[in-house]
């Protein structure tokens, strides 16, 4: 079953008279329970395409299905509902919302699907713990460090079981090390919770944890490797 | 948790919070203390001329209001004292009077003036006659050859307590009549006018002097309290009034009887929305500039809330709950120091400063500043509702925010 199909999409940005053609035909379908990396060169549709699976922007052309259901051509309302319902997102950077504690972060999202309040504790506890957080729930951003800080992006994303997790550039800000210890967490989740990750990088190691990379190159999928 | 939010978010930027803050409450408080002032003012105007021999409510033969002459009196007043003594709200009081143009002279000087008769039980309670005696006595029942009047009239003709005064005037046969009155008293008023102007004799002597038998000029009535200011409070007791009179008299207000006076009251009305107003709109524009400030700081935030799915209808609640915060302590504090404001001036403001120009208008000397609960409601709603009307810019601008410009 496939969670995300894309079929011949492009993207165009209009800069003044130029068209950059951020994408120009991309196709590729992701199945549920991958883990899944998206490379390539500076400028090359990563996080382009992520936008456009994400439903935060439309495809100038093409379709893409999520969990089967067309995205393309939906109304703004239609489509911050499936974001809040089926998508998490993790920023590489400003992921979590400054004037709320670790904790609330991850709750809020559930305040705005309409999980009551014990459940939302409940569970904010649970996946704050999983992602290794224990303790520090009741930190503000300011008070956790950068990884810390992805963790609770990474909790907050996964926590209601969305259909994908788009993750664009999650390690760009941290250190080698405290990225690889995201990246373990963030493979553990996609096998415990058997959540679907798709997450765009330009580190090698990064691309090590992923079973599956595509290559972007120039808007087009340049290659494709799976392990 | 919105409001959790809110309330952070509110406090990210104290100095800015505190700011705005300052605005909102010097806003409320010099809308309340204006208004105050104003009703204070006005209050006092009106009961100086519902005090100046007005009352609330006047029964009078239809002819009176435009031509006050004897012709044009009650002839029937025992139907009228039966009627007041049991139509009108308790604690009302009424009396009869008999009203005619003269002359008052004595050795040294003559004067056109205003012949009052008068009930002495009744009318103290009734006018300023009650209250302002500057020398000697009031009238005593049955005291037919006694007479009050004011004090500069009694400087004018250089005479004094004790003394004679002879009235003239024209009585119900077009003859001249004319009495000898000795003076008892002598009252002080607001306006010098008002002592120039009328003199007080007995309802008996007055009828006697104009030969009307027990027929009276007018009937009188003061309501209760406060009541009585507006069209409102006085229409239902007009209308249970008219429905018993006699067919040939009618009962009229202070508002039929003073136009211009509610006019002028009228207009403290509109400056006290004017006031409002430009009050309003300094505030307005501190606080969409603050907001708007603090909406376009936090950018990437915005960026973030809708990305996550936030809908903009969410997000413009977000926004506007910020500000509803930042009115609620705003009003709060303002309110707080308005009413204490008002407080420290209950013992009333002595208005005698600006005795010339306030004697024009009959404006008290005391002015104390008072707010009815419509006026703090009214103050309250106008902050509150029109600041959030114009949070809504900065809060759509905040809705519009995309997350794929936010994030870039
Ligand atoms: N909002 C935009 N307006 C105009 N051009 C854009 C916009 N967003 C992206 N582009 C252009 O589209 C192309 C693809 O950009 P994208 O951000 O998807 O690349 P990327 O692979 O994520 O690069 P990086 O690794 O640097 O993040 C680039 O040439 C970029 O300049
Ligand atoms: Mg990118």
């Amino acid at each position: 079953m496939n969670m995300v199909d894309v079929k011949e999409v492009s993207k165009t940005y209009k800069q003044g008279k130029v068209a950059v053609h951020a994408l120009a035909g991309v196709s590729l379908s992701i199945a549920k329970g991958e883990f899944c990396a998206l490379a390539g060169p500076s400028g090359s549709g990563k996080t382009t395409l992520l936008n456009l699976i994400g439903g935060l922007d439309t495809p100038t052309q093409g379709k893409i299905f999520l969990d089967n259901d067309e995205i393309t051509g939906l109304s703004q309302s239609r489509l911050a509902s499936i974001r809040l319902n089926k998508i998490g997102f993790i920023f590489q950077s400003y992921n979590i919302i400054p004037v709320l504690s670790a904790r609330e972060n991850v709750e809020y999202v559930m305040l705005m699907q309409g999980v009551p309040a014990r459940e939302r504790s409940e569970r904010a506890r649970a996946v704050l713990d999983d992602v290794g957080l224990a303790g520090m729930h009741d930190r503000r951003p300011a008070e956790l460090s950068g990884g810390q800080q992805q963790r609770v992006a990474v909790a907050r994303a996964i926590v209601s079981n969305p259909a994908i997790v788009l993750a664009d550039e999650p390690t760009a800000n941290l250190d080698s090390q405290t990225g690889q210890g995201l990246l373990e967490m963030m493979a553990r989740m996609n096998e415990e919770r058997n959540v679907t990750f798709i997450f765009s990088t330009h580190d090698r190691m990064v691309m090590d944890f992923a079973h599956r990379i595509i290559r972007l190159k120039d808007g087009l999928v340049a290659h494709e490797q799976i392990k | 948790m919105n409001f959790h939010m809110a309330w952070r978010n509110v406090w990210r930027n104290p100095k800015r919070t505190g700011i705005i803050l300052v605005a909102i409450i010097i806003g409320a408080w010099t809308m309340l203390a204006y208004c105050a002032l104003a009703r204070g003012v006005m209050a006092s105007s009106l009961e100086s001329a519902l005090n100046t021999l007005t009352g609330h409510i006047q029964i009078q033969n239809p002819g009176f209001r435009e031509d006050p002459a004897v012709e044009n009196r009650i002839r029937n007043p025992a139907p009228v004292a039966a009627l007041l003594d049991h139509a009108l709200p308790k604690g009302s009081c009424w009396a009869f009077r008999v009203q005619a143009g003269g002359v008052a002279s004595n050795a040294r000087n003559s004067q056109g003036i205003t012949i009052v008769g008068i009930d002495p039980e009744k009318e103290p309670e009734l006018s300023f006659y009650g209250n302002a005696t500057a020398q000697g006595r009031l009238l005593e029942p049955g005291d037919d050859r006694g007479i009050i009047l004011g004090q500069a009239l009694l400087d004018s003709f250089e005479t004094k307590i004790g003394r004679k005064l002879v009235l003239m005037t024209q009585d119900a046969d077009r003859e001249t009549a004319s009495r000898a009155f000795k003076i008892r008293g002598t009252f002080r008023a607001e306006m010098e006018g008002t002592e120039k102007q009328y003199v007080f004799i007995t309802l008996a002597a007055a009828q006697k002097l104009l030969g009307i038998g027990d027929n009276v000029s007018l009937a009188c009535i003061r309501l209760p309290g406060r009541t009585g200011q507006d069209k409102a409070e006085l229409n239902p007791v007009v209308e249970a009034l008219t429905r018993e009179l006699p067919r040939d008299l009618t009962a009229l207000t202070w508002i039929d009887l003073l136009p211009l006076l509610k006019g002028y009251l009228g207009m403290f009305d509109r400056f006290m929305l004017l006031w409002y107003l430009v009050v309003f709109i300094a505030m307005a524009f501190g606080l969409v500039n603050t907001m708007l400030m603090a909406v376009l700081e936090r950018t990437r935030e915005f960026g973030l809330l809708k990305a996550l799915g936030l809908t903009p209808v969410r997000i413009v609640k977000n926004v506007l709950l910020e500000c509803l915060v930042l009115l609620v302590i705003g009003l709060g504090a303002g309110n707080l120091l308005g009413v204490l404001t008002i407080y420290l001036f209950s013992g009333g403001i002595d208005m005698s400063f600006m005795a010339q120009g306030s004697e024009f208008w009959g404006l008290g000397r005391l002015v104390v500043p008072f707010v009815t609960a419509k006026d703090l409601l009214s103050v309250n709603a106008v902050i509150m509702g029109l600041g959030l009307l114009v949070c809504l810019y900065p809060a759509v601008k905040a809705a519009g925010i995309t997350p794929v410009e936010a994030m870039n």
